[in-house]
């Protein structure tokens, strides 16, 4: 069972599709050493839906963004975002695209620590030459809550200030996709749980596109759909998840074991 | 910990590159410094030994300064004491020598060699028949009037062969000789490019003394007698008054001496320069180190907290120094014995050939350059060493460390403030203090640039800021740029500061040399009005022949020569100026504080402010003058003048000196043609002066020229002395930069990702680059600038038309130098951030 299609009915959905993989594999190094990350992966991510990718560690959820988004090269297959094929771009083309059609939110590093939190904000736009679209730009400042924060610089804000202000820099450019990795990682519990809000406020009433990676079934309840992700392959595709469904599904595949990376207390408890 | 040194130089091989670089630069400038200073004057000091093996005692006149003597009678040595000395038992062997200025012209008409050092002497025959001095390749000796020998290098030089004629002169009119003979000679100035001319005796006194009188007397002694007896001998015998006696190993050890002290002069200006560049190069390894700590801190901690002390973490880091520096140093001495060899032969190629000899590397030299390479890289890591031991344990448990020193800049930028105010004052008192203001003026420019050097991070941020509406254009990554190159201001400010040194001595250097030159160009077009100045090449003494033969001349319509005349005025030994008094006025421009130039004649004298001020003496005062012929006379003062470099002293007019000159000489002819300069006069009046090659007849621009030129040369060797500060100071910049971009791989990996493309990464790390260097550029500038006003605050009270100019010119060039090194520098750090993989950047811890 190499692919898994997803059995939400889409006539219910959104029909377009944002980013889409087509029996996508990445292979790291050569000859003995050769990993295979991802193993002929098909996916849609569709439009104004957010999506999330568990798995456990080694699984291969990160190297499917990275690919998708641009970020890594392809071995095999297809990745596109929206109409455009991303394999055989040229890195300019490539950065351009993610530039102009993506949005990122990583775990940590997203700041620049030199620019005031507006300034972070918008500089996708000023690295397009851009100027941004200031009606839009208040909502999203103030649909994240950084409006009285915006001229501090990125070390005078919280881990959650800091995050929110990563989350209204991949929506302030409206990108056709918002790719984020593991975005709560480094965050505790409340300021997590007030990012994701954010993002799903961000699908729900702005109407933008999220993916994201994570390993935390709480972080995965807050999706619109959640895409498991085992050795390479994706192993099943769940609609309206929450945080104790994901977890069982987790425990399913790997084989129950309480070692499994994706347990963590907030899991169990529930 | 000596173990955990050496892992962390292996391991930081490509980060210590730059540290490692810097310091072989210095020391390898130090080392060929030694090596080429030792070589060449081991070198000379073998041939000065030879060049006195036939000396045993030299006699040498004495000059006396009684007040009864006659002043600037010369003192000589007779005929009369020379067979007298070799009477004496011992002496074997007898030498009268006579020497002085001899020019040879080449076949083409033109000048042979370097006009200081042609010299001319005379061929003394023992009772063999022959000068031991002067062995003949070719020919005869010269014996009679109208007959010379050649030294063999500028015979063969310029091909003239025995029987040729040749023309030359010694103090104005041409001579026309017969080469008789070609000799070989170990001679100074012969090797060193000059011409040797042989005359027979009596020609030679005739020429530089007087008949029968000899300059020196040189005896060799008879076997089993020794110098010093030999030197009894004669002194017993000699007038004690007139002349005294010198051993052929004193002679050998004094001369052994001068060279030695005039190598260790310009050992220790080039060692002045080394030391500038060593000194840019600490601020590169206090970089490094600082970086390599701060990058470590965790690990140190962990150091800390199994056990070891914090002298034990500074002893690790500067453990590392130590093998940093030792490599740095012996790579530095190896290329430095390279250099040494490399400027010998590059001397010897540009025609200043230098006596042969082995290359010389003492142990000195070894030792010196070794200690210099590791002190200087222990010295540079002692403080980064120091904040390493201050690294707290606990440092090692925490996830997040605070990585760069952030301690507020509040009491360096006091301090900083307070050396400058300190040294800046001590410059501008300095500049009213006169001559007496060098010491001064060293040391509060020494600490200005200390100041400046304590406060650059202050400056940094408004400085750079200005940078802005420029670097605007660049979008995002100028905006960038301009962040990143203030984030770490110590940082900037050391990288910069490494360049502000070396551009700070070069602009003020330019802006003396440029402004003096206009000043000495202005001194000869303003005070001067005559069309030509005629003057010995070597501004030896001119025979006032050509003086005559230049009034004389249909096409001169104004001369006057300048004379010298040694006199006693009022009690001091004064040079009284002989000119014609009757066109002085038409061929220069003097401004008179009183009195005028008018009727200088009989005992009429005008005197320059500085002298008439020093004896007091106003229009109307009397000087009692003994001439030098021992006769008395009064003049009155006529008039007092501005003086000036080209015209200053007592002048008088030539015929109230002639009755008592008995062999006159001119320093110079001025003089005014009809129609004024042309390139046909001029060739008219060298023509008229036998087309003489010792003679040059300049007007103002070759006079104006050859100050230039001068100075151009003298600026050229300083500018390439100070390249090699500038070449460390790029390295500092690309180590800043190296570093920059790895601290920063997780932003650039960011930026990336979020859509900036390699361009716009390159851009953003090669203007960093540019900030900086222009940075570093416009504060060395602005410092050299002020030097260079108050430096030549100090020459102005010598140089009475000295005027600051500011060579815009060479200022644009030293930016735009500095802005090259600013992209030179970002190349390689620009290259690599532009490739950083983004994945591994983002990813990395």
């Amino acid at each position: 069972m190499t692919t898994t299609h997803s059995g939400v009915p889409t006539a219910t959905r959104a029909t377009a599709v944002a980013a889409r993989a087509t029996d996508l594999t990445k292979v790291y190094g050569q000859g003995e050493t050769q990993v295979v990350a991802l193993d002929g992966v098909n996916v849609e991510f569709r439009q104004a839906e957010f999506t999330a990718i568990m798995g456990p560690s080694g699984s291969g959820k990160s190297t499917l963004m990275h690919c998708m988004a641009g970020l890594d090269t392809i071995s095999r297959g297809s990745a596109r975002i929206g109409e455009t094929e991303l394999t055989g771009l040229k890195d300019k083309k490539l950065t351009q695209l993610r530039r102009d059609k993506i949005g990122f939110i990583f775990q940590a590093f997203n700041l620049l620590p030199t620019l005031s939190a507006l300034e972070n904000i918008t500089l996708p736009m000023d690295i397009a030459g851009r100027k941004p679209d200031k009606q839009w730009l208040d909502r999203v400042v103030e649909t994240v809550g950084l409006a009285g924060r915006l001229k501090h610089r990125p070390s005078e804000l919280s881990g959650g200030q800091q995050q929110r202000v990563a989350v209204a820099r991949a929506l302030a450019s409206r990108p056709e996709i918002i790719f984020a990795d593991e975005p709560t990682g480094n965050l505790d519990s409340r300021s997590g749980a007030e990012v994701l809000g954010f993002l799903r406020n961000s699908v729900r009433e702005l109407g933008q596109t999220v993916v994201m990676v994570t390993h935390d079934p709480v972080a995965a309840s807050y999706a619109d759909r959640v895409v498991f992700l085992a050795d390479g392959r994706i192993v099943d595709d769940m609609s309206a998840p929450t945080a104790d469904k994901v977890l069982e599904r987790m425990l399913r595949f790997s084989g129950g074991s309480p070692q499994t990376p994706g347990f963590d207390a907030k899991g169990r408890t529930s | 910990m000596f173990r955990t040194a050496l892992r962390n130089v292996l391991a930081h091989k490509a980060r210590l590159l730059m540290t490692v670089l810097a310091v072989l630069l210095g020391v390898a400038f130090v080392s060929g410094t030694l090596v080429f200073t030792s070589t060449v004057s081991d070198a000379f000091q073998r041939s000065s030994q030879k060049g006195f093996d036939d000396v045993d005692v030299a006699v040498t006149p004495v000059w006396s300064d009684s007040p009864s003597a006659d002043p600037g009678r010369p003192a000589r040595l007779s005929q009369g004491l020379l067979d007298r000395t070799a009477a004496v038992p011992g002496a074997a062997r007898v030498t009268g020598d006579v020497s002085g200025f001899a020019a040879v012209a080449g076949k083409d008409g033109k000048l042979l060699g370097d006009g200081f050092s042609s010299q001319g002497h005379n061929y003394f025959p023992g009772k063999d028949g022959q000068d031991h001095r002067y062995p003949m390749r070719d020919g005869q000796a010269p014996t009679n009037p109208g007959e010379i020998a050649l030294d063999a290098k500028t015979a063969d030089r310029a091909g003239f062969h025995v029987g040729d004629t040749v023309r030359l002169s010694v103090d104005g009119p041409v001579r026309k000789e017969k080469l008789t003979g070609i000799f070989t000679t170990d001679d100074g100035n012969a090797a060193a490019g000059g011409s040797l001319t042989l005359f027979d005796t009596a020609t030679a006194q005739k020429l530089y003394s007087a008949p029968g009188e000899f300059d020196q007397i040189q005896v060799k002694a008879a076997a089993g007698t020794s110098q010093a007896q030999l030197k009894d001998r004669i002194d017993a015998i000699l007038p004690k008054d007139r002349a005294e006696t010198t051993t052929g190993r004193k002679l050998a050890d004094d001369q052994a001496k001068s060279i030695a002290e005039s190598m260790s002069s310009m050992r220790t200006s080039l060692l002045v320069f080394a030391g500038i560049a060593l000194f840019v190069g600490i601020f590169i390894i206090a970089n490094t180190f600082t970086m390599l700590v701060a990058q470590r801190t965790k690990e140190l901690a962990l150091l800390r907290a199994v056990g070891a002390s914090r002298r034990q973490v500074t002893r690790s880091v500067l453990i590392e120094a130590f093998l940093v520096g030792t490599v740095a140093a012996v790579a530095g001495l190896a290329a430095g014995v390279g250099i040494g060899a490399g400027m010998r032969s590059l001397m010897g190629s540009t025609g200043q050939s230098l006596p042969d000899g082995p290359l010389v590397v003492s142990p000195g030299t070894i030792l010196t350059s070794l200690v210099v390479g590791i002190v200087v890289t222990m010295l540079a890591a002692w403080l980064p060493g120091r904040r390493a031991a201050k690294i707290p344990p606990v440092a090692a448990m925490n996830s997040v460390h605070a990585t760069a020193s952030t301690k507020s800049l509040v009491l360096r930028n006091t301090l900083g403030a307070i050396v400058s105010a300190a040294g800046a004052a001590l410059v501008l008192l300095a500049t009213g203090m006169g001559d007496g203001g060098k010491a001064p003026m060293g040391g509060g420019a020494a600490l200005l640039l200390i100041g400046i050097f304590i406060l650059t991070p202050l400056l940094s941020r408004p400085l750079i800021a200005a940078a802005a509406p420029v670097l605007r254009i660049f979008g995002i990554s100028g905006k960038l740029a301009r962040q990143n190159a203030v984030r770490n201001p110590r940082r900037t400010a050391a990288t910069a500061s490494a360049l502000m040194i070396g551009l700070t001595l070069i602009t003020g250097l330019t802006v003396i040399a440029g402004s003096a030159q206009k000043a000495v160009d202005k001194m000869a077009t303003d005070s001067l009005k005559a069309d030509y100045v005629v003057s010995m090449v070597n501004k030896g003494p001119l025979s006032p022949d050509v003086a005559t033969e230049l009034a004389d001349n249909p096409k001169v319509t104004a001369s006057s020569p300048m004379r010298n005349a040694p006199a006693r005025v009022d009690g001091d030994i004064e040079y009284l100026t002989g000119v014609n008094g009757k066109d002085l006025g038409k061929l220069t421009q003097l401004d008179f504080t009183a009195g005028s130039l008018d009727g200088l004649s009989s005992d009429k004298v005008v005197v320059d402010g500085d002298t008439a001020k020093q004896h007091g003496w106003h229009v109307g005062s009397t000087l009692t003058t003994t001439y030098e012929d021992g006769k008395r006379g009064r003049l009155t003062v006529g008039g007092v003048y501005e003086g000036n470099e080209l015209i200053k002293g007592i002048l008088l007019d030539t015929a109230t000196l002639a009755p008592h000159q008995k062999d006159a000489s001119d320093m110079q002819v001025m003089v005014k043609t009809a129609g004024g300069p042309s390139e046909a006069t001029q060739d008219a009046l060298a023509k008229a002066l036998g087309n003489n090659p010792a003679i040059a007849v300049q007007d103002k621009k070759d006079v104006s020229e050859g100050i230039a030129q001068m100075v151009t040369l003298m600026l050229n060797v300083l500018y390439g002395l100070l390249a090699m500060a500038v070449i460390v100071a790029v390295l500092g910049v690309v180590n800043t930069l190296a570093m920059s971009v790895f601290e920063r791989s997780q932003e650039i990996g960011m930026l990336r990702a979020i859509g900036l493309d390699r361009r716009g990464i390159k851009r953003m790390v090669r203007l960093e680059s540019l900030v900086i260097s222009l940075f570093g550029g416009v504060l060395g500038i602005g410092l050299g600038v002020f030097f260079g006003w108050a430096g030549g605050r100090l020459i102005a009270d010598s140089l009475a038309t000295y005027e600051m100019v500011l060579p815009w010119g060479r200022i644009g060039i030293f930016l735009a130098l500095a802005a090259v090194v600013g992209v030179l520098a970002a190349l390689w750090p620009a290259r690599r951030a532009a490739r950083l993989n983004m994945l591994g950047a983002i990813k990395a811890e």
